[in-house]
């Protein structure tokens, strides 16, 4: 799998930095670059060959997927489905960033085990398009400038997706309730709770 | 990245307690504080004991004798919107909602969070912490400003629960099985003083587990309420918290319970401000006499004085609320 950069020359060997990235974690960087495999440390909870496989269902699609048992939501999200959308800030449960709905319920990716995930729907940022359109949070974010960087938004999106599916018309105290786990560090949070109130009003 | 460790699904209760006989196995509810522990480096395991499957242990329902039963895999977020919850036992309501974020609360059950491992930052971070088997308490000397104001010895750990003050307030009480059968408990006796034992917060043993919380049906005129102190409106712990109880007859106080939350190691039961009211009409009078009560024997640290403030403020502010109905 090789990209070309978008501006200025592509990568002599054809490799995005992003697929070097991924290849180093799923060991396939040396069939990649023609070198040795770099292989993850096997540890002794771990020593046989077969990992325990799940069913794992997200934005609608079914995956069966071996994983270790001390992989989080998070970390297959990202590091083995490439769904980028989702990130990672904190990695404790303590910033939002990395907010998906399970069950059409907000939580925190990086701190639900993979496997546990089993039996459940999963939705991310990604999975509320509108086929190639932006899904009507989304579109009340961009419309209400509710971010700077941009790192917390999919958490911020996903979080007002789960409160107004729950809650369509919440008054001001419970959009600040409802938000309350997702932490912005460029202060966005006026234009935010802005848009939340736009999606409401337009009928999300 | 965690060290890896092998994970299991019970298939019952009696699986569950079987899997998590060996060495290094706990069990995971919703996780929350589990992986926490595990990232923090509190203790490490080798195999997770996931009873997610097991929907026996989940529920919010009224019980025959008009008393609540809740499974001990209900969320936090299942029981602050529980309509059942919020008409009667309010006080809970108000725990579970006052907990973490709405997120952690979609995840963190009951069981769990009475269960949880102490905050402390020396029991969490890399130091050589008495509760974890180290030789001392770093919070004897300095760095206490979350420390508690009764019950230490030794360790000065708080309880971090919010439910667990609010369901001692409304009379609760756990059940317990193991392979022996089960016992209920009331919750006031599931929690340990470091004085009792310094390395374990409550009484479960291995080969145990807590499988729903059990509250008395409400007596007609019992208000109760939960209020926390902190410094951010989410997330955060409580600085200091009481959950009150209080049934009058008449304009005088019949019975009632204060529970204080962030200022011992267990759920602290304030029987001097219960008997300070008892049998009381609630005024200005009373209500300063109670916060004064509520306060009394407290044993501030180096840091956390400020503590014995927020105790007072919060005991005569739910009680005057209470007047004022």
């Amino acid at each position: 799998m090789t990209s070309e950069r978008k501006n200025g020359t592509g990568s002599k060997s054809g490799v995005s930095r992003r697929d070097f990235i991924g290849r180093v974690g799923s060991g396939t960087v040396g069939a990649a670059l023609g070198g040795a495999a770099i292989k993850p440390q096997a540890t002794s909870a771990s020593q046989s060959d077969s990992l325990p496989q799940m069913t794992l269902v997200v934005n609608g699609r079914s995956e069966r997927l071996s994983v270790e048992p001390r992989w989080t939501l998070l970390d297959v999200l990202r590091d083995r489905l490439g769904l980028m959308g989702t990130k990672l800030g904190c990695g404790r449960g303590e910033c939002g960033a990395c907010t998906v709905l399970i069950d059409g319920l907000p939580r925190y990716a990086c701190m639900t085990l993979a496997l546990e995930t089993e039996g459940h729907q999963v939705t991310t940022v990604v999975g509320l398009m509108d086929g190639e359109e932006l899904g009507p949070v989304q579109r009340a974010f961009v419309e209400e400038d509710a971010f700077q960087c941009g790192y917390c938004t999919p958490g911020q999106v996903v979080a007002a997706e789960g409160l107004l599916r729950e809650n369509p018309h919440p008054n001001e105290s419970e959009v600040r309730a409802g938000m309350s786990g997702n932490l912005c560090r460029c202060g966005a949070y006026k234009h935010i709770m802005n848009a939340v109130r736009r999606a409401a009003d337009t009928g999300r | 990245m965690l060290a890896n460790f092998d994970y299991a699904r019970a298939t019952s209760v009696t699986d569950a307690i079987e899997q998590c006989r060996a060495d290094g196995a706990v069990f995971h509810a919703g996780g929350t504080d589990l992986l926490g522990c595990l990232m923090d480096g509190v203790f490490t395991v080798r195999k997770v004991v996931a009873l997610s499957r097991l929907n026996e242990l989940r529920g919010i329902e009224q019980s025959a004798d008009g008393g609540l039963r809740i499974g001990a895999l209900a969320t936090l977020a299942e029981i602050a919107k529980s309509p059942l919850v919020r008409e009667r036992w309010i006080a809970l309501a108000e725990a579970a909602e006052s907990a973490a974020s709405p997120q952690l609360r979609n995840q963190g059950t009951l069981g769990g969070n009475l269960c949880q491992r102490p905050r402390c930052w020396y029991f969490r971070g890399d130091f050589d912490c008495l509760r974890r088997g180290g030789t001392f308490c770093s919070a004897m000397a300095d760095g206490n400003q979350y420390h508690c104001i009764f019950g230490g010895y030794g360790c000065y750990m708080v309880h971090p629960s919010d439910t667990a003050p609010a369901l001692v307030a409304l009379g609760a009480s756990v059940r317990i099985v193991s392979n022996n059968g089960s016992r209920l408990l009331p919750l006031e006796s599931f929690f340990v003083l470091p004085r009792q034992d310094i390395r374990r917060e409550t009484v479960l043993r291995p080969g145990e587990i807590l499988t729903e919380v059990l509250v008395p049906p409400i007596p007609e005129g019992l208000r109760s309420t939960y209020r926390k102190v902190r410094s951010r409106g989410s997330w955060d712990f409580a600085l200091a918290g009481a959950a009150v109880a209080i049934q009058r007859s008449g304009s005088r106080v019949e019975y009632s319970r204060i529970v204080l939350s962030g200022v011992a190691p267990t759920p602290w039961r304030s029987t001097a401000a219960e008997e300070a009211i008892q049998g009381e009409v609630l005024n200005t009078g009373t209500i300063v006499s109670a916060a004064e009560a509520s306060v009394s024997g407290a044993r501030p640290l180096s840091r956390n004085g400020y503590k014995v403030d927020l105790v007072r403020g919060l005991v005569a502010e739910a009680l005057r609320a209470f007047a004022l109905q």
